[in-house]
């Protein structure tokens, strides 16, 4: 090989270097970082290097600490319910949406609306209406004869069912538009073949509408999912994670253990295991794109192939 | 098997008016082709008998049944569509077995008839197989055999072979016919292919601008046009247009213009006595021309050639005619000059005339 060729090969690598040294300082030296720091004993008055290297005693606190396997716990319970929830109503709006009605264009941009609100104000929004004296869900139900009302952020399974109903009010509108998107691009033709074909409605939906979108759903729901893990203000607003534990969401958890506790490798090494959790589905997402790709190229292959 | 009739059919989009009031019958056990350029409602026609677009006005009946409010399940037919519109995400036999399915037929049933469906298209290797894993010709045998699989007594064509390629086309265009000498049904089939609507049809409909032209059997339509549309759109190569106008000379009719002279027959001057414009356009088909260099003036026409394309068995000649462009369709033994003029005789059967302003024949 003479030195042109091989300068030549040099060149691309040359013109990536910038790239290459800003995501080093940028992205993997913060989170090596943070692993390092995971490891350490380490309270904000101490310079990192002072701090006493403990191995993984960190992790195995973790493990020990039932305050933090509860918000582990509830952060799951969360994301599963949340992300549950926004599907079924997000899919089920955009199936009945997906057809041409006079304003349906303008419909369309207020349910979206939600999502645009900055989540601290959504938080905020929310627990004015949650207050229990003068929040407007206990005064109507005041005025409909229920003198009592709801203790919306005062009892734990009512605070717990009032952060999901906000967080399924702002996110909805996602898993909505990205399923109307879906939906509009379906095949015309297939539906009015299912037309002819005696299909009703219902049958339509289950038979060729839900089939059809399945990888837009699973990619929508992963990200939502990946979303859901990390949740912060809206609940850092609303109950900051009580009463007791019972809204306590792993995020939460992380903020108070290194804000409040003053034990920053703890809180690392809690990031990471969240770190890791995120990671699983980030991959999972990864591995399933990468099947659907290879299962694209294996079946225009077989067309290729067996020809006309 | 049914009779279908439609009825002053009109179709509006807002204020646009598509088409204009479609009065047509059709037989039981009928192959009738929609055949017309693009836009011209045959499509839009279709799509409503199937009850996929809405009929704005008039009526459509099936065995005297108004059937405009019904839903297209409950009319009874199979449609192939243009882009086949398989379901993506089924397999060859789910595809073929969806409508059949929908209506809990007996498993053992189902199976057997897609079996003997797929054997006759050939698609039984194939039966596992999804859509996008079928070449083009594979996805249309689907789609025919999705509509074979239902017993419906009628079968709707939107264009099935115009995303093929020629060969394919050509083949399929065969099987197709053979298939609808088979299955006794009523078949109506949409295209802007003339090649597909001579071939496949019992009737032809010929449209254009949202109107019926003309419809009646191939032979009918090919052998007296109404008017200039039909006469021009049907036929490859098409209809030569000369201008020319209608003279009255020793006890007969001529019609001449530019570069020609051509004596009418008796029985044809007779039918024109009177007719009021004498302005019209002689239409010719390039098979009515054949060379001959010692016919008589008034019955033949002298044509410089200008470009001579050879096609196989026959050879097309681009002439001119008094600066008016003709084509003459010759077979290939004769013997063609490079340049100069060329005599042709015409074929009396073949002389078109139709009125200059409204385009209908005379």
């Amino acid at each position: 090989m003479s030195i042109a060729t091989r300068a030549n090969r040099l060149t691309p690598y040359i013109f990536m270097a910038p790239a290459v040294v800003v995501l080093v300082f940028a992205l993997l030296y913060p989170i090596g970082y943070m692993i390092y720091a995971s490891f350490l004993d380490w309270s904000p008055s101490q310079r990192i290097g002072e701090a006493e290297f403990i191995g993984f005693r960190n992790y195995i606190n973790l493990a020990g600490d039932a305050a933090f396997r509860e918000s582990f716990w509830v952060t799951i319970k969360f994301a599963a319910i949340v992300v549950t929830l926004e599907m079924v109503i997000g899919v089920g709006l955009a199936l009945l949406l997906d057809r041409n009605i006079k304003g349906m264009s303008v419909l369309r941009t207020i349910f979206i609306l939600p999502m645009m609100i900055a989540p601290i104000v959504v938080g905020l929004m929310w627990r004015y209406m949650y207050h229990p004296t003068v929040g407007i869900f206990n005064r109507t139900l005041k005025g409909m004869g229920f003198e009592e009302g709801i203790p919306w952020l005062s009892d734990g399974t009512w605070a717990f069912a009032a952060v999901v109903i906000a967080d399924v009010w702002q996110w909805t509108p996602f898993i909505f538009i990205l399923s109307l998107a879906a939906m509009q691009s379906l095949p015309r033709s297939a539906l009015e073949a299912a037309d002819i074909d005696g299909a009703t409605e219902m049958q339509k939906i289950w038979m060729i509408k839900l089939p059809l979108m399945m990888p837009v759903l699973i990619v929508t729901l992963l990200l939502r999912l990946i979303d859901a893990f990390k949740v912060l203000e809206v609940i850092l607003v609303l109950t900051n994670g009580g009463p007791g534990l019972s809204t306590e969401i792993l995020a939460l958890r992380i903020f108070r253990t290194a804000q409040e506790f003053q034990e920053l490798g703890e809180a690392a090494a809690m990031s990471n295991v969240l770190l890791i959790l995120l990671m699983v589905l980030t991959i999972g997402m990864f591995i399933y794109n990468k099947l659907q790709e290879a299962r694209a190229a294996a079946m225009r292959a077989k067309a290729n192939a067996t020809g006309s | 098997m049914p009779r279908i009739r439609l009825e002053g059919l009109v179709k509006r989009y807002g204020a646009v008016q598509v088409l204009h009031g479609i009065d047509l019958e059709m037989d039981e056990n009928e192959f009738t082709v929609f055949v017309g350029p693009s836009g011209c409602g045959k499509s839009t026609t279709l799509r409503m008998i199937a009850g996929l677009e809405s009929v704005s006005e008039g009526e459509i009946y099936i065995d005297e049944k108004p059937v405009s409010h019904l839903e297209p399940k409950a009319r009874d037919l199979a449609m192939v569509f243009q882009d086949y519109a398989l379901y993506p995400h089924m397999n060859v036999a789910r595809n073929m077995s969806f409508a059949l399915r929908l209506q809990r037929r007996p498993k053992a049933e189902i199976e057997q008839k897609i079996a003997a469906v797929a054997e006759t298209l050939g698609l039984t290797p194939f039966l596992e197989r999804k859509p996008a894993e079928l070449s083009g010709g594979q996805r249309q045998r689907v789609a025919m055999g999705r509509a074979l699989t239902r017993d419906s007594s009628t079968f709707l064509f939107d264009e099935p072979l115009s995303n093929l390629d020629a060969k394919l086309r050509g083949q399929m265009r065969a099987e197709l016919a053979l298939m609808s000498q088979r299955v006794k049904k009523n078949m109506i089939y949409v295209t802007h292919d003339q090649i597909e609507a001579m071939t496949l049809a019992d009737r032809i409909v010929v449209m254009n601008g949202g109107y019926i032209q003309q419809q009646g059997t191939p032979e009918q339509l090919f052998k007296n046009p109404v008017n200039k549309f039909v006469a021009g759109f049907l036929g490859m190569p098409p209809m030569n247009f000369l201008d020319g106008e209608l003279t009255h000379r020793d006890g007969t009719m001529f019609v001449s213009g530019n570069g020609f002279d051509v004596r009418l027959t008796q029985a044809r001057s007779q039918s024109l006595q009177h007719v009021a414009s004498k302005e019209v356009v002689l239409g010719i088909r390039p098979s009515d021309l054949s060379h001959d260099e010692k016919a008589p003036e008034d019955r033949s026409l002298s044509l410089g050639i200008v470009v001579s394309e050879y096609v196989g068995a026959q050879t097309v000649l681009l002439c001119d005619c008094g600066g008016q462009k003709i084509e003459v369709e010759l077979k290939s033994e004769t013997p063609v000059r490079a340049q100069g003029n060329m005599r042709f005789s015409i074929n009396p059967e073949g002389i078109h005339l139709f009125d200059r302003q409204s385009e209908i024949a005379l």
